[in-house]
């Protein structure tokens, strides 16, 4: 887009700007040949003097002399600054790009037109897509931003700006603008991670507000039960033994909900996974299928596999993994039971948007009415919550099997017919 | 050397009105999502913050407007360049309206009243459906920042999800309706809320197809075949 004559204004301002430097280093030249130039100037006074030169030839040569000096001087001058240019030149273009590598905080660098000029990989994986060339101020357009990148460009100071990005999750960054050097014409943006704090608090106040709404109703239920246990209850075994079994439930429901809460609270606390690490998939839904065996021989299911040859591996963190499967395929079991069985397949994928592994969960229990899949995921969501499976529920499963997933780049799709059954399908990027 | 400026200056203005596009962009994405938490927390402050923020939208519109058939007028710009003025004042047209939808979704915080009266998984529903069509609006804004059109495809799937999220959260509201009758009041301005949610979703895929426009100089293709129903809702994890 950006035209040759646009690009003028910037080298006329660098020439003038050059000519200035030029003109600067003409009279150190001169400066430094001053004695030379003493002895000349008087050996040309001389020879006038004997030789009688006519009178005009004597200025004409000393401005010869003095302009001999400067510009020869000039020419050493340039040749040391242009190896040194070309010294700083190679330390500019080697150590720049591998220093805003090792800054871990995300990095950017930008031009007077706010385009970008480079991204360090902390930056790529904070915001995705950042290549060289695309306007910053298309790129980050919040309203702190826009006035941010405004005051950068208008020069003086370091501005700085409070910026909350929502999606996928929520991050808060101090941003801090400031300039490369002095009459350079780069900028850096610099974004330090502000949401720990601001997750702590957030995490406390939903952990509250969940807790005291989910507790409440199995606590109510338990006062209940204790209630007629030492009323009318009192003198009958029958009613003790079976009251006594729906608060021990209740009890092991409310367990859960915390564990469950926990977990998901801990998940929001960190929004990224460790990088580097890789988890063979394959063998982690192994262990899964293993050891929810006694569940599934419990319901009178069989698990099959069906799984693709040759290794599968994906970046992410096992444990976080092993939960993603053991959540779909305890649902598989608990709420497939008219099925006889549970199928586990792992294949590989070359959809779109890149290459990876996708597992699927099917069962062949009653489904899941259309209504309610988009909404599965939601967190205490739950289907009917009376019937005897849910009941043990928490809401949560899929919740953080969601929420994982998003940190792994992944999806989660879901296929479900009534009375047929429902297939839980898990995507995840082989990169 | 005249040619040439004239280039330079036209590239100028241009630059300007996708600036002031993504400023508005901005400002939008701001508002929707500031318009669903002032609904979800009952907050009246920031709804009334939300309803005067629509100012700047309107005002970046016109402006864009003016300055877009400014333009036209002036440099009589071809191909590329007139899809790109033209698509610019789409754009912003379609922004300004999500900036409408926002601010009626933040009128109807007073309306709606104490939030504890309706279950909270309407609420987890409603913040659902937004964050799925902010994450489209975003989505596709970050298109118009890097131009890679050809990973717009996303959009069609999301606008799927967004109708069957939309759809499942009208039956919501519907059986608490029928369920009592004091609910009716507060239920219909959520159903109104969930409407113009999915509502900005559509002008997110508007948006999408203009860019698509821009950048190919032809028209986004309208639909992938059809499966069964069931394969079309995907719950995305991002
Ligand atoms: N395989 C399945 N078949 C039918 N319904 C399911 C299945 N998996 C999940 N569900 C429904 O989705 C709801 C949410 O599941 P989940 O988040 O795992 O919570 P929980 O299992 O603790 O209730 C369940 O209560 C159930 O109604
Ligand atoms: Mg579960």
């Amino acid at each position: 887009m950006r035209t040759y004559r646009s690009y003028l204004p910037d080298i006329m301002a660098d020439l003038s700007d050059r000519q200035k430097y030029g003109a600067r280093r003409f009279m150190r030249n001169l400066w430094q040949a001053r004695w030379l130039l003493a002895v000349a100037v008087a050996a040309l006074f001389c020879v006038q003097f004997f030789a009688g030169m006519p009178f005009m030839v004597l200025p004409a040569a000393i401005v010869a002399l003095l302009l001999a000096a400067g510009i020869s001087g000039d020419a050493t001058g340039d040749g040391e600054q242009s190896r040194a240019a070309a010294e700083a030149g190679e330390l500019q273009s080697l150590s720049a790009e591998n220093l805003a590598a090792a800054v871990t905080d995300p990095l950017i660098v930008f031009d007077d037109n706010a385009s970008i000029i480079h991204a360090n990989a902390a930056a790529i994986a904070a915001f995705g897509d950042l290549r060289a060339g695309m306007s910053l101020q298309l790129k980050f357009r919040a309203p702190e931003m826009q006035v941010l990148i405004d005051a950068a460009l208008a020069g003086g100071g370091s501005p700085s700006a409070d910026f909350i990005d929502k999606l996928p999750v929520e991050r808060v960054y101090r941003v801090t603008a400031s300039a490369v050097g002095h009459g350079s014409r780069l900028h850096v943006l610099l974004f330090k991670d502000q949401s720990e704090a601001r997750r702590i608090d957030r995490m406390r106040a939903d952990f509250i507000a969940n807790a005291s709404h989910e507790m409440r109703t199995p606590l109510a239920s338990i006062a209940g039960f204790i209630e007629t246990l030492r009323g009318p209850a009192r003198n009958d075994p029958a009613a003790r033994e079976q009251f006594l079994h729906i608060m021990q439930n209740q009890t092991g429901r409310m367990a859960r909900l915390i564990d469950d809460m926990l977990s998901l609270s801990r998940l929001e606390m960190k929004p990224y996974l460790k990088p580097g690490a890789r988890v063979d998939v394959k063998q982690v839904v192994e262990s899964v299928v293993d050891s929810l065996g006694p569940l599934a021989k419990e319901n009178n299911l069989v698990i099959e596999r069906d799984f693709a040859d040759g290794p599968m591996e994906v970046p992410g963190d096992r444990d976080e993994l092993y939960q993603v499967f053991e959540n779909l395929l305890e649902n598989a079991c608990k709420y497939g039971q008219d099925g006889d069985r549970v199928v586990v397949s792992i294949a590989r994928t070359d959809k779109a948007p890149q290459p990876g592994i996708e597992v699927t969960v099917r069962d062949f229990g009653p489904g899941i009415p259309e209504e309610h899949i988009p909404r599965v995921t939601e967190r205490f969501y739950r289907i009917d919550s009376e019937t005897a499976q849910s009941r043990k529920g928490t809401g949560l499963g899929l919740a953080i099997v969601k929420h994982i997933l998003t940190r792994h780049h992944g999806r989660l799709s879901i296929q479900s017919e009534l009375g047929k059954g429902s297939a839980f399908t898990v995507y995840l990027p082989a990169n | 050397m005249q040619s040439l400026h004239i280039v330079s200056a036209y590239d100028e203005e241009l630059k300007y009105l996708s600036k002031r596009i993504a400023a508005m962009g901005g400002h939008a994405e701001r508002m929707v999502e500031q318009s669903v938490l002032a609904l979800v927390n009952a907050d009246p402050d920031l709804a009334r913050k939300v309803v005067e923020d629509d100012a700047i939208l309107d005002q970046g519109q016109r402006e864009v407007d003016d300055k877009a058939i400014l333009l036209i007028g002036k440099r009589q710009p071809m191909a590329t360049d007139l899809r790109e003025v033209i698509g610019v004042i789409r754009i912003s047209a379609d922004l300004e309206r999500v900036g409408d939808l926002a601010k009626n979704v933040a009128k109807r915080v007073a309306s709606v009243g104490d939030n504890s009266m309706q279950p909270a998984s309407l609420y987890r529903g409603l913040e659902a459906l937004a964050d799925l069509a902010l994450t489209q609006l975003k989505e596709v804004l970050d298109v118009y920042a890097s131009r890679s059109v050809e990973t717009i495809g996303f959009v069609r799937d999301r606008d799927d999800q967004i109708d069957a999220m939309y759809t499942s959260l009208f039956r919501e509201l519907l059986t608490y309706m029928m369920e009592d009758p004091r609910n009716i009041t507060p239920c219909t301005h959520l159903l109104f809320c969930a409407k113009n949610i999915e509502r900005i979703g559509d002008h997110a895929t508007n948006i999408a197809e203009t860019i698509y426009f821009i950048v190919t100089g032809e028209q986004m293709p309208v639909e992938r075949p059809k499966g069964d129903k069931t394969d079309r809702i995907v719950i995305p994890a991002r």
